[in-house]
């Protein structure tokens, strides 16, 4: 096995400050792991560079969506208007783009907001009512003054001895394994 | 040109100033000539490049104020920058001399035989007479030039050292010249471009003329610091981070711009009243129905789509060609809104356009680069200036 082990779902490591939580990423993402995550009370700047994180997809997702959610209002409009029910208003064209403008405006940003919310969740496997590092009682200083690193087994790097060394090594502490 | 890198001031200002200038005065006697070839179309050309050149000093005066009163810190390197386009306001607001001698040629409700038989200009006359007219102009510039003196005192005082009473000053200089600003450029529009045609009227024009100053404005100080750079000034203390934001601006105001637009046009096709779609008429008529597609697609649809990405926001050589087309598209909007009213049927580009045009940029270019070279190129008594150089995002 190596090592591994899939009842094992990772270390989970605890550091000082939210200074020496940005270090220790930089140098656990130097270090070549790229499945694990930095848990703080609250936003740290820089952390997505530190950790080595790529720019969210998202905003191309949702302009792929907004693309289909303007034709889709204009068409609905469309139809309604000039095929089902034709009705004249104040004497205009039964195909009045101008009209259809408010209206497809308005429902391409209620779409995209609302597929920006859920795609959103969906890009960072939300909602997750449980997760197995939950498991540490150590872990709920995570509220309040507590800044952790977590390695997850599934990284092609992890080994369950020499990532808990390494943790050690860049000055993390309270090194626990996680169980799933 | 090169710059001291301790003082942040230009030790050479170079040969700029003094062929703007050039420039300027050629475009000056030819517009002359135009003037004894043409009145008419010379008065609508000038107009056209007179608000045209304007619309920069008042965006910088725009941008001053916005940047103290919300307390701005990635856009300080861009201040003195923005302080130096509205320091050319009191010398530009010289050249309104000719549009006021040109009135009757320009506005036809200041000729008392058309008045005399319009019985809507008749109602009006209270608003629209010489004298009230040329009272508002002055007022206008005073209000303009007041608020840039004030806060461009401040600012040199500043370099020369940082109290807390200065920071004050700015903010309450900046809250009362934004409320001031509001009112005399919507009523400028009004005056200097929705009464040429003094039987329509449009309650959104001035922040259609609102949405075309910053827009224009925040295109060319993107050009300007970019044209800086490659001279190698100011590089290292505007950077990417901060062309990244005012990307992000214009993209914002070319959206609001069009929002505006639109909302104009769409009220006005709704109500169908004659009066009003008769402006509208006049700008879909013949050859003008180009510049409006121009206008719909090259200020609206084209930044829009090109500036979507982050990498092209992000991107010198894009945002550089964004700036450029803007500003072209700055220029034909207003052409769009001054010209019709003398070529109701089609569009007449004259080469009096052209000569306006390069005699009021000539002398603006040549105002601006000189208070832009007199003083520090960054307000180098700002504490937040550390912080603005090492912005991002």
């Amino acid at each position: 096995m190596n090592g591994k082990d899939t009842k094992i779902f990772g270390i989970l490591a605890q550091f000082g400050d939210p200074g020496e939580l940005l270090q220790a990423a930089e140098k656990t993402r130097d270090a070549g792991y790229s499945k694990f995550d930095c848990y703080s009370p609250f936003p740290i700047h820089g952390m997505d560079d530190a950790m080595g994180l790529r720019r969210s997809p998202l905003g191309y997702i949702i302009a792929f969506i907004s693309f289909f959610a303007v034709i889709g209002g204009l068409s609905l409009q469309w139809y309604a208007n000039a095929i089902d029910y034709p009705l004249v208003i104040s004497g205009k064209p039964f195909i009045s783009y101008q009209a259809y403008a408010p209206v497809g405006f308005g429902l391409t940003v209620a779409i995209a907001a609302i597929f920006t919310f859920v795609v959103m969740l969906a890009l960072n496997g939300l909602p997750r009512p449980h997760h197995p590092i939950f498991s540490s009682s150590n872990f709920e200083k995570v509220t309040d003054d507590g800044f952790f690193i977590g390695i997850e087994s599934g990284d092609s790097k992890f080994d369950t001895e020499k990532t808990k060394e390494f943790l050690s090594s860049i000055g993390g502490k309270n090194i626990e394994t996680i169980n799933n | 040109m090169t710059i001291d890198k301790d003082t942040y001031k230009l030790s050479n200002p170079g040969k700029a100033g003094k062929m703007f200038l050039v420039a300027g005065a050629a475009g000056a006697v030819l517009s002359l000539v135009g003037y004894f070839s043409d009145p008419e179309q010379f008065f609508h050309s000038y107009l056209a490049s007179f608000v045209y050149w304007v619309t920069f000093g008042l965006g910088g005066l725009f941008f001053t104020m916005l940047h103290h009163l919300v307390n701005g810190k990635w856009s300080v390197v861009l201040r003195r920058i923005s302080e130096s386009f509205m320091m050319t306001l009191p010398y530009m607001a010289v050249f309104v001399i000719p549009i006021i001698l040109g009135m009757n040629e320009l506005y036809h409700w200041s000729v008392p035989e058309v008045v005399a038989e319009d019985h809507l200009i008749q109602k009006k006359t209270g608003y629209l007479n010489d004298t009230f007219f040329i009272i508002r102009i002055i007022m206008y510039f005073m209000v303009w030039i007041i608020f840039s003196f004030l806060l461009y005192r401040v600012s040199l005082k500043e370099d020369a050292g940082y109290t807390d009473n200065i920071l004050k000053s700015q903010r309450k200089i900046s809250a009362i010249g934004m409320i001031l600003f509001a009112f005399s450029i919507t009523y400028f529009s009004f005056d200097l471009m929705m009464s040429l045609d003094a039987h329509w009227y449009s309650t959104i024009y001035g922040a259609y003329f609102f949405g075309g100053i910053l827009l224009g404005f925040l295109a060319f100080i993107s050009l300007f610091s970019l044209l800086l750079q490659k001279n190698n000034i100011l590089s290292g203390v505007i950077s990417i981070e901060h062309y990244h934001d005012l990307s992000r601006l214009i993209f914002a105001f070319v959206v609001f711009w069009a929002y505006i637009a639109f909302s104009q046009y769409f009220l006005i096709w709704y109500g169908n009243i004659p009066e009003e779609t008769l402006w509208y008429l006049h700008r879909w008529e013949g050859s003008w129905k180009v510049f409006g597609y121009i206008i719909i697609f090259g200020h609206f649809i084209v930044p829009f789509i090109l500036l979507m990405t982050r990498a092209s926001k992000r991107n010198p050589v894009m945002i550089k060609f964004i700036c450029i087309w803007l500003l072209v598209m700055h220029y034909i909007d207003i052409y769009w809104l001054v010209l019709p009213s003398l070529h109701e049927h089609g569009a007449h580009v004259s080469w009096i356009d052209f000569t306006t045009f390069i005699a009021l940029g000539g002398f603006f270019l040549f105002f601006l680069w000189r208070k832009f070279s007199a003083n520090p190129l960054v307000p180098v008594g700002d504490p937040k200036l550390d912080a603005s150089i090492n912005f991002t995002n």
